[in-house]
């Protein structure tokens, strides 16, 4: 049964001469660095270069905390509370600031979030198959286009049409809010609102997109075949399954609205006052360090705006974590990536 | 030539769970050894041991003795040391897909430092006329990636690949269970001839195949070693009941 | 689930026949409408940005625009060829230091990574993207420009070094994890050490991805700003010392925005239509690469 059946081994000639030199060459090699000095040196360098990692952040915490600690024991907790940015007599409350960053990024939301959905909505559900690429594509773009051109399309174009029509429109109509009052400037609360709306709207609705896809394909068929409509089915099957990973999108989006600093600056008007009305001029916290921060003289003056970049990091890594967390549980461990 | 291996009192862990108990061997030089079993016995993480192959599995273990020819395999050597003595051809056939043919086959010599370029091209040569390639591919050998050839060329690709380093013992784990049955009779011919100059050490569940290509077997049944004998005995003749349920299909 | 109630068959109606009310097929084509709404309003800004950028950029775009550096505020004329070489030397600073650190940061967690260290370290990566890019811009003032005591391009190089790194350590990790099993276990058997079989087998075998990852990273921080404002803080003039203020860009886009002169109000939307074309053909030559597979790699 074993070998009988097989035909005699057929040795080829010039074989057994290149084995012997190969043989002999490869005495060398055997004897050659088996590379363990230099497995270790590299495996070194390359832990040493995830530890930068660790160490970027480290050193992130150190030199804000430790270089506002001159604001902080000047101030203590009423520098969040003060209503006073005066640095001519070195008093400093970053009240103004919080609440800018606070209100321009909820009015981008509100903005932001409906539209956000019904992009993604249309995308997933509703998209011919041709116009999903190109689609998509383009909504890359938008998250693509630098802050600053932004910022420079809404100087130019978007605060004269808002100074022009926009705003006169919203004071006759919604006036009585309280909202739509004052002169209509153009800059302001709106202005930053909406420009900071465009910006994000990109990255909550590709997390919605994601998170939209993951519902599976037999919810949406188990509405369709009790008769529901397509709007029916996407709410029942597809937007409640996917709620929670809206949500992280949302607040992701978020996120990206509280640290944007240049397009903000250039439509807010820099004005570090409190006021009801949207069209009112304002200030946020990215906008006072980036107006101020290369001009500031004296230590006093820089440890309150480097306070104030410590509270805004604090403010956004919490904010992110609490995002990437939703979105995580949703599509399982994923991270949320917003492209370039 | 090829070089006798010794085994004694192996022991292997994947973590808490062990694989292999108390594996005591002897591989003949220069012949074909198969071993055989159901699936998950402790056959490949035996053969990965052989070349300390099993070490690179995150929270594997080995105890034991293993003697390739006069080296101790865990005492003697580091295991890259020892690798360049042993090849080995896997299961799913591994080209690198970013290399050519000729740099697949020469890769084991140039990774390792060896420059010598005149002699390269002999060494390639002589290893696809040895893994029966070469009339097939000698036009291309610098121009075609390793991964554009069929299924049964690349696993020839990958024995080339192994025999160009002048290792002493082969060890091939399922090397046709990934191929149609004309590559696999042609790479069955090959080991056979290749014999006469390396110990091959074969995994197969393939039993015709072991009866096919190899002098001595040896039967693994749930990470123990039942049976190692001529293969002939073995098939016709084993001495244990386990053995013989195996071979005439009782389990398996 | 949400109410069956509407979606119940009406039991008095013909029978046979589902009835869909009028009311029900109204909200649908709202929806649908509503829908299709939003995507045009979300695309007009997209077209309206990338419109008026050709349309007030283009008649500013001449050969003096890119070759000349700014006039005194005020003179016309003038260009920002100052700004787009700084942009350069700034970018190739942070390239040659977060590239290299990226990559073999990737490599660790892909390839050493799989233990708690691994893990804190890709929560720190990720924590490092959601980081406001002026925060960064403070960090590397204080370290770099303080210890110098005037700004400078490597100053801003680390700005932006620091917002490479995150980025380009998780695609690298994500394309070196991409790489099979058995490509390893073939090196590894044939007697090649670690390092080697890292670096000669899967890196390269990774390539196009992680070439990919460090473009996409080059190109989100090519049009940042606010990390240069007091790091490169900006120059009227040629620069080429790494410890001088330099001019970017984008900054000097910003500068011109906000400044009273029309003349470099023009000048600025052309500075914003070189910015854009350079990013978008850069993610688009990275996108057609990867598309064509030209880079190789596995399939």
């Amino acid at each position: 049964m074993a070998n009988q059946a097989l035909p005699q081994p057929r040795l080829k000639g010039p074989q057994p001469v290149v084995k012997q030199e190969v043989k002999k060459r490869l005495n060398p090699l055997v004897k050659s660095s088996d590379g363990v000095l230099a497995d270790r040196v590299f495996g070194w360098i390359i832990f040493g270069c995830a530890l930068v990692v660790l160490a970027i952040l480290a050193l992130i915490v150190w030199q804000l905390v430790s270089r506002s600690q001159a604001s902080w024991h000047a101030f203590g907790w009423k520098f969040f509370g003060g209503q006073d940015w005066d640095p001519v007599n070195d008093q400093y409350g970053a009240l103004p600031f919080i609440y800018g960053t606070l209100v321009s990024s909820i009015l981008a939301l509100v903005i932001a979030v409906p539209l956000s959905v019904g992009v993604a909505v249309f995308t997933t559900e509703m998209c011919p198959k041709w116009l999903r690429g190109p689609l998509s594509f383009t909504t890359e773009l938008l998250a693509a286009i630098p802050s600053v051109i932004y910022g420079l399309w809404a100087i130019f174009v978007l605060v004269p049409i808002l100074r022009n029509y926009v705003q006169p429109f919203l004071a006759k109509t919604l006036g009585w809010t309280g909202l739509f009052s004052g002169p209509p400037y153009g800059i302001g609360m709106l202005a930053a609102g909406i420009i900071l709306a465009i910006m994000v709207i990109p990255i909550i609705s590709s997390i919605a997109r994601e998170v939209l896809t993951v519902v599976p394909q037999h919810q949406r068929e188990a509405a369709l075949a009790l008769g529901a409509t397509r709007w029916e089915m996407i709410r029942i099957a597809v937007l409640r399954n996917a709620r929670a990973g809206i949500v992280g999108g949302v607040i992701l989006g978020l996120g990206r609205a509280l640290g944007e600093t240049m397009a903000v600056t250039m439509v807010i008007g820099n004005r570090p006052e409190i006021a009801k009305s949207l069209f009112a001029p304002g200030y946020t916290m990215a906008s006072v360090l980036a107006n101020e921060f290369s001009e500031a003289a004296g230590d006093l003056y820089l440890s309150a705006l480097i306070e104030i970049g410590l509270a805004l990091f604090l403010v956004t890594i919490i904010v992110n974590a609490l995002a990437r967390f939703m979105v995580w549980s949703v599509t399982r461990g994923q991270p949320a990536r917003a492209r370039a | 030539m090829g070089v006798g291996i010794q085994v004694e009192h192996v022991n292997a862990w994947y973590g808490k769970s062990q694989a292999l108990h108390d594996i005591n061997l002897k591989i003949e030089a220069n012949h074909a050894t198969a071993l055989i079993g159901p699936s998950g016995c402790g056959k490949s993480t035996f053969i990965r041991c052989l070349n300390r192959m099993h070490e690179t599995t995150p929270d594997a273990r080995v105890e034991g003795k293993v003697r390739i020819g006069d080296l101790d395999a865990y005492n003697g050597t580091s295991p890259t040391q020892l690798r360049r003595r042993i090849g080995m051809v896997f299961q799913k056939p591994n080209p690198f897909p970013t290399m050519s043919i000729y740099d697949n086959v020469a890769a084991g010599l140039k990774l390792n430092g060896y420059r010598d370029r005149k002699h390269l091209d002999e060494i390639v040569e002589g290893s696809l006329k040895s893994s029966a390639l070469w009339d097939e591919v000698k036009d291309n050998i610098h121009k075609k990636s390793g991964a554009s050839l069929s299924g049964g060329q690349q696993q020839r690709l990958c024995i080339a690949r192994a025999l160009a380093v002048a290792p002493e013992v082969l060890l091939m784990d399922e090397p046709c269970s990934a191929l149609d049955p004309i590559s696999t009779g042609k790479i069955e011919e090959l080991i056979f001839e290749l014999k006469a100059q390396y110990t091959i050490v074969i995994v197969t569940h393939n039993m015709q195949q072991a009866a096919r290509v190899a002098e001595y077997t040896g039967f693994f049944l749930l990470g123990r070693m039942i049976e190692y004998d001529k293969t002939e005995k073995i098939f016709t003749n084993p001495s244990d009941k386990r053995t013989e349920d195996y071979i005439t299909g009782r389990f398996g | 689930m949400a109410s069956l109630r509407g979606l119940v068959p009406d039991p008095t109606a013909t029978p046979g026949v589902l009835q869909i009310s009028l009311w029900r097929r109204l909200k649908d084509y709202l929806a649908t409408a509503f829908a299709i709404s939003t995507v045009v309003i979300v695309l007009a800004p997209l077209v309206a940005i990338f419109g008026y950028l050709v349309y007030r950029g283009i008649g500013s775009l001449n050969l003096a625009f890119l070759t000349q550096i700014p006039k005194p505020p005020g003179e016309l004329g003038g260009g920002m060829a100052n700004a787009i070489a700084g942009s350069a030397l700034i970018l190739a600073i942070a390239s040659l230091i977060g590239v290299p650190l990226g990559i073999g940061a990737g490599i660790y967690l892909a390839e050493y990574g799989q233990n708690r260290f691994g893990d804190s370290v890709r929560f720190v990566s990720d924590v490092l993207n959601g980081v406001p890019s002026i925060v960064i811009g403070i960090v590397a003032y204080a370290i770099v420009v303080l210890r110098q005591k005037h700004f400078s391009a490597l100053a801003g190089g680390v700005a932006l070094a620091i917002m490479m790194v995150p980025t380009i350590t998780r695609t690298t990790e994500e394309m070196l994890l991409l790489v099979p099993n058995v490509l390893r276990e073939a090196a590894y058997g044939l007697g090649v050490s670690r390092w080697r079989t890292t670096l000669s087998i899967v890196l390269r075998t990774a390539t196009s991805g992680i070439i990919t990852g460090v473009m996409l990273a080059f190109a989100r921080v090519a049009g940042e700003t606010a990390p240069l404002l007091f790091t490169a803080f900006g120059n009227q003039y040629w620069n080429w010392k790494l410890d001088q203020p330099t001019a970017a860009l984008p900054l000097q886009i910003f500068t011109y925005a906000i400044s009273p002169y029309d003349d470099w109000h023009r000048q600025a939307w052309a500075g914003a239509l070189v910015l854009i074309v350079l990013i978008v053909s850069a993610v688009a030559a990275v996108r057609y690469a990867v598309r064509r597979g030209t880079l190789g790699g596995v399939a």
